[in-house]
This record gives C-alpha cells, structure tokens and sequence, in this order.
C-alpha cells in the first residue's frame, strides 16, 4: 500500500500498462515531453519512449480515428482527450465509428480503444473545460464508460480498460486529481463495471460518481449528525450501470438520490431514478430525486458554486427524501 | 525522365511545387463558375497511359509497371472491369426488383477501383467508401456478400481481415484515418519486430468526402507520423448534386503538396495508369518513404444511388461526353488492336459475368439469416448486463405470443404481454 494523488495513480496505472503490453502506447496533445497538461502522464515519455507516448497534432477527430485504426491491426491506443469540452471534433469517430465496429463486423472485428477525459468543473476554469458530457456517450451502445473517484479506483480501472475488448472511455475526475488516497498495487478491487458502496446507511441511498464522490461522503455523514443514516455509492461505471447493486441498497433504505455534476434534464440521474423506480416500486418510500447541474451550458466561474451540486444540495434532495 | 519526382513533373507534386502551383493546368477563374459544367474537360495533366482511343502513352516512370504485365494480367484487367460492370448492372436490378433498399451504382468508376485494386499485395489492406465494388472484387470477396448491407441483412458481410478489405464507411471520410491508423500499426509492427511483412494501405474516398475535416486530419497524421498509406481520391465529378468546383477550385492533388505528400493526378479512366501510379505510390509508401496522395480523375457516369435523380442537376451532353471515355472500351481497343484478346475471350468474360450475376441473385435471394439476438450478441465483445437484461426481456416477450398461438383464444386474450425483466 501506497498513497498517491489520483493522479499519480493513474501515472502508475498506465506505467503498469505500457510495461506489461508492449501493444499498449498513449497518444494525445501535449502528453509527452510536457506529461499532459495535467501531469498525468509526466515522465513516461522519458521511461518508455516517444514511440510509447505519442505527442499527436492537434487534432481531436485525427486522435480517435487513427487510434481506431491501430486498434484494428491489433494494437491497444490510449488517447487522452486534453478537456471534456474537446472531445466533441471527435465525436463522429466514437460514436458512429468506434461504438459500432464490433456489432458492424457481425463480432469479427473489436477495437478496443481507451480514452482518457479529464471532466468535470470546480476549478475556477474557462469555458470548455469544466463539462461533464458523460450521459451524451453513455446513450451510445457499443461503449463503456467508468469514471474513478478515488486513487486506488484510478490505479487500477485504467489498467482495465486497456485489457478490456471493447471501447472504454475514462472520465477523470480533474478537480480531484489531487485527491491522495491509498493504493494497492497488489490486489485489484475487482470488476471496474461494478458500484461500491463506499458507506453504509439504512435511510436513503446517495448515488454519485467520479468527483462528487467525496461530497456524497460529506453530505451523508453531516445527515448523520441529524440522524439520517445515508448509504453512499460510488457508482464507478457510468454504462453499464450495476443496477443489481443500486436496486439492493434502494430495497434496504426506500429512498435514492442520485448526484451528478452534469444538467439533470436527459442525464444519467433520470436514467437511474427511472429505472431503479420500476425495480424498487415497492420499496420506495419517496421518489428518487435527482441532484445535478442546471439546463445551461456550464457557466462562468465566478458563479459556478451555483452550479455544482454541493453538500448543501445533497442535503435539500435529502430533506425532501424523507419528508415524504 | 528520371526520378519518380522529376519524372512525373506536373503530376507528382512535391511540397515545392505546391508553393507555386501550375496554374497553367487550371481552369481559368471564368470557366470554373459555371454551374453545370463540372470538370467535365477531362485530365489535362494526369498521367495516362491508354488514351481515349486505345492507343498507348509512353512515360519513362509509369510505363515499366505496365510493361512488367503479361497478356493474362492485362486481360485480368478487362475481365475484372467487365465483372464489376455486369455486378453492378445486376444489383441495380434487384433494387429495381425491390430486392435492396438501396444500391450504389459503380458504373464509369471500373478502371479507378481495378487499377488501384490490382496495384495492392496480399499484405496490404484497403478502407473503402460505399462504392468500392471493384476494389472489393480484386481483394478477393465474394460480390454477393457486398449487398448484405444493402438488403438490410448486415452492416458488414465479410472478414475484413480475411480479406485485408476493411468493411463499408457510410459516415463520409471517417474511414480514411482509420486507414491512416492501421498504417501507422504497420509501422510499429515493424519497429517492434522488423521480420513482419512490410505493407501499405489504401484509404478511398471521393471527391465530396475531400471536404470533409477527417481527410485533412488524415493527411495531417499520416505526414507526420510517415505512415505508409496511399489517400486514393476518386474525383467522380459529383458529390450526389453538387458539382466537383463546389467542393474546390483546384485539382484536389495540388492539397497533397501543402502536407509535404506527393500527389499524382491520373486518369482514372486508364486502368493501366491507375494501375501503374497505384503501385509506385504503394511501393513508395511500403518503403517507408511515407504517404502519397492520388487523384483518379474519373466520372460518375450513373445516379449516385438508386434514389438519386442526376436529370435534375446535371446535362446529359456531359454524360455522353464521358461514355466516350469508357474505360473498358478503350483496353477492349488495345487488347484487340495488340492480339491480346479475341472475340472467344470477349464472349467468355461476357458468359462469365452472367454467370456471376446468376450466383450473386441467387445468393441474395437466399439471405434471410439475420437475427436480432446475433445484434444483442455483438453490441459489445464483453458481456454487458444491460444488453443480457435486455435480451432475457425480449426473449420473454417474444415467448409470450408462442404461448398465446398454443392456447385457446380466451386466454389469449387476457395474456399480459411483456414485461418479464
């Protein structure tokens, strides 16, 4: 066990890869000699070779489409998308490319490309770096999408998402990449397309991922000072979602709220309130109530502690919870 | 002429040359912004080596691939254009015949696809459009399989990798960088272990799908990285209704020199220029010498689907201007006016299409295997609890009318539909 930033984990995460899959390389703008304009990838050129770590022309839809290529000749690209707000000149590559080459080729063909987004806002950014457009991929079949809340999570989903056969996308949480937390480079935490539940309550169930995650934690333990056991969980991956796991706490608490930083209208919150609905009809003492960004495009700093969903907002969802 | 560069002055382009462009082999500005007129003039400075007329070109580059064919690949040549072609004719047919939802007519563009088909190794692998029936024809797939997609049956129909003929990209110019892509996975095979087969690859798109950001992308990563792919442009004149001056003002090979590619403009009616630049430009880019860019002036002499209507856009005076630049025609001239081929050749290759035509009706009429459990099985390579949940559902479901037609119909009626997940 070791600690380490969220970032340093996925730096360790992806050495781990590239020196156990000589297929394995990363590819993105700036993530070589600068190691990612978040350091995520610091030092790895140096260690493994421009070869290994491609520095790439700017050029986001060039990035996913080429790596959709090497894929297919056998070979297993990591491309890092440098902001959340930059993924969409490749969106056309991931969404009617990418997410359908397997079932297109009737399952001969597979591309399993890896594609790391920073996402997510809280760091006093400009425009088109603080999105979170997850719920825009997630409604594409053909793709998965984990997004880790935590260093150890970070650590290992990475490392998965390589060996997995189908495409994954890896939203990472920025404004937690400074986030330290133990690490085990030892055993991993099991399947990455699983939710954890990251504290036990009996009262309502608390759904989050990626960087809301700790404020989840936050807002349930002050519930509890007003008597409210929250069960907190990280969901961990966004498609599939592990409903097994959400219906099981639901039927145990009777009520959910789920919290996302992304807008609520269409979003993975009313996916799940849905869903879990139809699972937990019986068991729910209130309807699940969502928590999450408003129906705007992601406003300017200076007012986005309006925006974000913080403890207090999780609070509110939970008042109204239980006071049905 | 000596070097492929010097050789091909005027054709092969060079970063250099694209500085200070010919702009004697333009179009005047005047002529360029008529409507209707397209660049219906014909190649003027395309490498041609089999003229309209069936006579053959001399030049000192290209020449020697031709030369180094024997009669049998020369004839090869004509029988896989007049293939296509009588495919081509048959499958329009069975879209008449409601047979297809829809099809793409390749008629005009045979010498283009057979000439750079013929022109790749084994080793080398190709991403088409949609209309690269000929091409898919030289890589060895059985013509039937290609109207899978079309009859709904499939979005593919063959084994990409089986064939080194990757599957059809509907989604304009998205293909070419994947090909950028799996040239640049030759690549490092190669520096990872350099026993492995050197290979190029050809990524086709048409004049239209030039305009689209993913071959500019495409270019930019395949000069950079030195990939070894060949960016075959087949300048079809149209893009659906939109004439070729819409999309540029210039010959689109004059782009290749703004990425440091050579370019070289063919007349893609010749398939034995095609063929003959096709292969340099392979052998170039295999060698690691990197990419090359060619465009294959040609024309789309049919509709651009089925459900096009070119009368409403275009002059049949520019229709009958390209028939007259037939592609088969003018081999048909040289094969007969060298001894090549005889009149039992010319009636074999005929009997032969028809009965290729007879497989391939026989073989659609015949699809039927489409499954939607097959779609739930391949959404993902992983299992995928959403999709099983999904699939339990649907198999409940349907299971529910075959109880339904088992029982009488008072029950039947009051059977709960649905809903087991």
């Amino acid at each position: 066990m070791s600690t380490m930033t969220i970032a340093k984990a996925i730096n360790e995460g992806l050495r781990a890869t590239l020196a156990n899959d000589p297929k394995s390389f990363l590819m993105g703008e700036d993530i070589g000699s600068l190691g990612g304009v978040y350091r995520v990838t610091e030092g790895l050129k140096k260690e493994f070779g421009g070869h290994r770590v491609m520095d790439t022309p700017l050029a986001e839809s060039g990035i996913i489409g080429t790596a959709i290529g090497m894929a297919l000749r056998g070979h297993r690209p990591i491309c890092e998308i440098q902001f959340d707000g930059f993924v969409f000149p490749a969106f056309n590559q991931i969404t009617t490319q990418l997410a359908k080459i397997h079932t297109r080729s009737d399952g001969q063909l597979s591309a399993p490309v890896v594609i790391r987004i920073p996402y997510g806002g809280g760091i006093g950014s400009i425009e088109h770096h603080s999105e979170s457009p997850e719920a825009l991929f997630a409604h594409t079949p053909g793709l998965r999408i984990i997004s880790p809340s935590n260093a150890n999570d970070a650590y290992w989903m990475i490392q998965q998402a390589v060996e997995c056969m189908d495409p994954v996308i890896v939203f990472e949480p920025k404004r937690r990449y400074w986030l330290k937390g133990e690490v085990d480079t030892k055993n991993s935490p099991g399947d990455p397309f699983k939710a954890h539940v990251v504290r036990e309550g009996s009262d309502a169930t608390l759904v989050a991922y990626g960087p809301l995650v700790p404020v989840a934690l936050a807002a349930a333990n002050a519930a509890a000072e007003d008597g409210h056991s929250v069960e907190v969980i990280d969901l961990r991956s966004i498609s599939p979602i592990d409903f097994d796991a959400l219906e099981a706490s639901v039927n145990k608490t009777g009520r959910l709220v789920v919290a996302h930083e992304a807008p609520t209208f269409g979003g993975m919150g009313g996916e799940i309130a849905s869903r879990i609905s139809e699972r937990c009809f019986y068991s729910l003492e209130a309807p699940a109530i969502r928590v999450g960004g408003f129906h705007m495009p992601y406003p300017v700093a200076r007012v986005e502690e309006h925006y974000l969903p913080d403890i207090d907002r999780m609070l509110e969802a939970l008042d109204r919870a239980f006071a049905y | 002429m000596g070097t492929p560069q010097e050789a091909a002055a005027g054709t092969v382009r060079t970063s250099s040359d694209a500085a200070s462009p010919d702009v004697s082999t333009h179009p005047p500005a005047g002529e360029s912004a008529g409507v209707l007129r397209s660049t219906a003039v014909g190649p003027q400075d395309a490498v041609q080596l089999l003229d309209e007329r069936g006579e053959s070109r001399h030049d000192a580059t290209f020449s020697p691939y031709v030369e180094a064919l024997d009669a049998e690949d020369l004839r090869g040549f004509y029988r896989d254009m007049a293939t296509v072609r009588r495919f081509d004719t048959e499958a329009t047919a069975l879209q008449r015949q409601g047979e297809l939802a829809l099809w793409v007519p390749v008629v005009g563009q045979e010498a283009a696809q057979i000439g750079s088909g013929r022109a790749m190794n084994k080793a080398d692998y190709a991403f088409p459009t949609y209309r690269e029936h000929g091409v898919a024809l030289t890589r060895g797939v059985d013509l039937a399989d290609l109207l899978k997609l079309f009859r709904g049956e499939s979005n593919g129909g063959w084994d990409p990798r089986e064939k080194n003929f990757h599957l059809y990209t509907l989604v304009l110019a998205a293909q070419v960088p994947h090909a950028v892509g799996y040239a640049m996975g030759i690549s490092r095979d190669i520096a990872a272990d350099p026993s492995t087969e050197p290979a190029a690859v050809t990524a086709y798109f048409g004049d239209g799908a030039s305009s689209e950001g993913d071959v500019h992308e495409s270019m930019v990563f395949a000069a950079s990285y030195d990939a070894p792919v060949v960016f075959f442009c087949q300048n079809n004149n149209w893009a659906i209704s939109v004439p070729f001056e819409v999309q540029s003002k210039v010959p689109l090979v004059n782009r290749a020199g703004g990425y440091g590619i050579p370019g070289i403009r063919v007349d893609g009616n010749d398939v034995l220029a095609v063929y003959a630049v096709s292969k340099w430009a392979l052998d170039h880019a295999r060698s690691g010498l990197g990419p090359v860019m060619i465009e294959a002036s040609t024309y789309r002499v049919g509709a651009h689907t089925t459900a096009d209507d070119p009368t409403k856009y275009r002059m049949m005076a520019e229709e009958e201007l390209w028939k007259a630049k037939d592609p088969l025609l003018r081999l048909e001239t040289y094969l007969r006016g060298e001894g090549l081929a005889d009149d039992a050749f010319f009636e074999q290759v005929k009997n032969d299409g028809d009965e290729l035509a007879a497989h391939v009706r026989k073989a659609t009429l015949a699809l039927g295997g489409a499954d939607i459990r097959q779609k739930f099985a391949t959404v993902y390579a992983q299992a995928h609890p959403l999709v099983a949940e999904e699939l339990a559902w649907f198999e409940n479901y349907e299971a529910s009318f075959a109880d339904a037609t088992t029982q009488p119909s008072t029950t039947q009626a009051s059977t709960p539909q649905g809903g087991a997940a």
